[in-house]
């Protein structure tokens, strides 16, 4: 058989690469560049070549571990291999030395080991917290193969699910897909299998199919981590739905901010060409079959399905009402179906594995895994892949290590700007559609943000609407004035300017705008408002009646102060302050011009520890002189 | 200009879909999408002026007013948010007596606000001229914007 020869050169090429000999791994996906992991791979480069050592340098995606880019890993034959979190390109000449040349692979920057064989000294990376509890279907390749490298892919399994599709009948595999429990990862979670059934039975001869990549949540990087690490995966889980479907063409839809993605995704449709997993007679079924990338322009709205289609033909990204739906009537007018990026990615893997594989991680209702990015205030964040049902606190302090500065855990935000805020006392929630919905959240497409006792559950809810009201195409009478009136009165809450009442008046309007809202975005916007509010409403009262913002976050509401008794007048904050609001002089109390002062923090954040003279207030005043005067000589001793 | 342009126009005549890629590449070209470039827009692709504007408009991607030497961008999306990015803003029009959306008087720095850019991991990041600083807080963006001032900028 063809495939099976491809198949066996790609091992061939996959063992020579990373089995034979000296095989080093950056990390070079977005993350890890922004932390300077291209410096590195130069740095890995050089030395390589000025010590005449013969190893593979390989750029893969990421593992997951954000917090601790730039990350490498150093295979040599006979080991596992060992990763390095938090590298430097100074620190290349010596580790490579050490390890490759003296044998010493340096327990003491290593953070944990991959593959057969433990090394002394260096725990099994499988073990570690952050990994231990995850299970990686989708992201199984992401740091471990050359994303763009189709040999890479295949050796790992890559295809096998396509190989299976094309001997099945469209209808069968549609039926697995159902078998599996598949939920769309995109929002909503409808079943995927289902949805591709109405698509499938609708009339026409041209369909369409699309990955949704436009990722419009902002604070979730799932999507972009996942193409810019294994874009083969999503690709293959495409072919797949088009053949299942019947469609003849298919678009990626992905946004103008990843451009890393988009040049992956590139490279990685040329070679499905080259190899015939793509185009005419797909590794000669008789299927055919392409595909194109459309890159979004920035607009959330255009995340959501019909908007996202007027986009493709190069229109305003406005949604429109349903039906029809997009099954019978999508891009230019012909049946499509649309998924998210990860719902791709989850169907090559059930044709891979089988329906009843994947239908074994999860729960009764919502199987599977899924991704999450986790951010904010977390101490380890990044990409994670989890059972579903599985609980809100193993993610938080087991997977993300707990909060930064061992601060407080206040809350965390679901599904982004159409989700909702789930408090502490909430944490045993379990993280599935069912459970995320009934605390008045929703699962969303995976970001998952932590936010510490510093976060103001107004300001959130200010933020997440003044987002989505920038966002609203002003198509539909409740998007536009609906939000714009909830603003207004956000805006005034957090002015200090708020009237008893307005916490009812916000719960009216967010009730009106839930029912009567055009598309998803407006009829889930009030979402966060609402949540805050049910789990928060001190919050609101503390900023209306006491004009006190009790997270001391809301600029109008909080200042900084310098204590007279306590400021020796280093000069520090003076010499810091961005605004140039600190007045003062050697030895002298400074003073913070409180009307040129822009509430950044800086003054609080670099005042040495032994002063601690910098205070931060909500709803009291500080008594503090005029004008700098001298620092009082009785304090000297 | 009518020159510059008409490189990337011709291989779009009169084809249908194609305007956002069309916009893409003029701003990546000029920085920005003049008045000029709109009308030739128009007559090449055959769609009015007022349309081209009101797709260009629609998305946060375009702008109209020709870029600094330096572009800043800060992210305020949600992780970037929870972690200072407001004043990390703040900071910076302060810093640079502007407002999102303006250009220095010098024309060095413009500023603009993004949502997300996919690190939000390490947040809250800001980006200058395409590359990402990560962790940022105010007092290292105003030295790094001030490193510019002093001929430095690229090295950091
Ligand atoms: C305002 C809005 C924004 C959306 N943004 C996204 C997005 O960024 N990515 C995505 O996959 N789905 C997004 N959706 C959901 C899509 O409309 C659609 O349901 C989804 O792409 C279907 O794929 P799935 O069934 O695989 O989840 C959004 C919906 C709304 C209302
Ligand atoms: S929120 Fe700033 S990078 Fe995602």
């Amino acid at each position: 058989m063809k495939f099976e020869e491809t198949k066996k050169k790609a091992i061939e090429e996959w063992e020579s690469t990373t089995q034979k000999k000296v095989c080093i791994r950056v990390g070079t996906a977005t993350c890890g560049r922004s932390s300077g992991a291209l410096d590195v791979l130069k740095a890995i480069n050089d030395e390589l070549s000025r010590q005449n050592i013969d190893a593979n340098v390989m750029e893969v995606g990421c593992l997951g571990l954000c917090y601790i880019e730039p990350m490498i890993d150093i295979y040599k034959p006979g080991h596992s291999r060992v990763i390095y979190a938090n590298v430097t390109p100074d620190l290349m000449p010596q580790l490579i030395e050490d390890y490759l040349l003296r044998n010493n692979p340096r327990p003491d920057l290593a953070l944990g080991t991959i593959g057969e064989g433990n090394i002394e000294g260096i725990p099994r990376f499988s073990e570690l917290p952050m990994i231990k509890p995850q299970v990686r279907l989708v992201l199984k390749n992401c740091g471990h193969i050359d994303p763009v490298n189709i040999n890479h892919y295949i050796a790992n399994g890559g295809f096998g699910g396509l190989i299976k599709a094309l001997k099945m009948k469209p209808e069968e595999i549609i039926e697995e897909v159902k078998k599996s429990g598949l939920r769309g990862r995109g929002g909503a979670g409808f079943p995927t299998g289902t949805k591709w059934g109405f698509c499938r039975s609708a009339e026409g001869v041209e369909k369409y199919i699309i990955c949704n990549a436009d990722e419009g949540d902002p604070g979730a990087f799932m999507n972009r981590s996942l193409l810019e690490g294994d874009p083969y995966l999503v690709l293959e889980g495409m072919v797949i739905g088009a053949y299942a479907i019947g469609a003849t063409e298919g678009y990626i839809y992905t946004r103008a901010e990843y451009p890393l993605a988009i040049k992956r995704l590139e490279v990685a449709l040329d070679r499905m060409r080259e190899h015939g997993f793509l185009g005419e007679d797909i590794l000669g079924s008789g299927f055919s079959f392409d595909m194109r990338i459309k890159q979004g322009a920035g607009a959330f709205v255009c995340g959501e399905e019909t908007a996202l289609m007027y986009s493709i033909e190069g229109k305003r990204g406005m949604p429109r009402p349903r039906p029809p739906f997009p099954a019978t009537s999508g891009v230019w007018g012909k049946p499509s179906n649309i998924n998210n990026v990860e719902s791709w990615a989850d169907v090559a893997r059930i044709l891979d594995q089988g329906a009843d594989w994947y239908a074994s991680f999860g729960t009764e209702r919502s199987r599977g895994t899924k991704t999450f990015s986790l951010a904010g205030n977390v101490k380890r964040t990044g990409l994670i892949e989890v059972p579903l049902g599985i609980p809100l606190r193993q993610i938080i302090y087991d997977i993300g290590g707990g909060i930064v500065g061992d601060k407080e855990f206040k809350g965390v935000q679901s599904g982004g700007p159409s989700g909702g805020t789930i408090p502490a006392k909430l944490i045993d929630t379990l993280v599935d559609y069912e459970h995320l919905a009934e605390v008045g959240s929703i699962m969303g497409s995976g970001g998952l943000i932590v936010m510490d006792e510093d976060s103001c559950m107004v300001d959130m809810a200010h933020y997440f609407l003044d987002f989505v009201q920038k966002e609203s195409c002003g198509k539909c009478v409740a998007g536009r004035v609906g939000t714009s009136q909830m603003m207004n009165i956000l805006e005034r809450i957090i002015q200090g300017e708020g009237q008893p009442g307005d916490v009812e008046k916000l719960e009216s309007l967010a009730n009106t705008l839930l029912a009567t809202g055009l598309c998803a975005l407006g009829g889930t916007a009030p979402n966060p408002v609402l949540t805050t509010i049910r789990y928060f409403r001190e919050e609101y009262e503390a900023h209306i009646n006491e004009r006190r913002c009790p997270a001391k976050r809301c600029t109008a509401l909080t200042s900084y102060y310098i204590l007279p008794d306590k400021c020796e007048g280093c000069g520090i904050c003076l010499r810091d302050c961005p605004a140039e609001a600190i007045q003062g002089g050697k030895r002298m109390v400074h003073i913070i011009d409180q009307s040129k002062c822009i509430k950044c923090g800086t003054c609080f954040d670099v005042c040495p520890p032994r002063f601690n003279a910098v205070v931060k207030v909500s709803g009291e005043k500080v008594e503090v002189p005029p004008e700098p005067v001298p620092v009082k000589a009785s304090k000297k001793e | 200009m009518e020159s510059e342009l008409a490189e990337i126009l011709a291989p779009y005549e009169e084809k249908k879909g194609v305007l956002i890629p069309v916009l893409q590449q003029v701003q990546e070209k000029l920085g920005y999408i003049s008045e000029e470039a709109i009308s030739q827009i128009a007559k090449t692709l055959k769609l009015s002026g007022s349309d081209i504007f009101g797709v260009a408009s629609f998305y946060t991607q375009f702008r109209f007013v020709k870029p600094g030497e330096h572009t800043v961008k800060i992210c305020l999306g949600t992780a970037c948010h929870v972690r200072g990015g407001e004043q990390i803003l703040n900071t910076v029009k302060s810093y640079l007596s502007i407002d999102t959306g303006e250009t220095t008087k010098d024309g060095k720095f413009s500023l603009e606000r993004v949502a997300c850019l996919g690190c939000c991991a390490l947040s809250p990041v800001i980006v200058v001229d395409e590359v990402v600083h990560s962790k940022m807080n105010p007092l290292k963006t105003a030295n790094l914007l001030s490193s510019y001032y002093q001929g430095g900028g690229d090295e950091v």
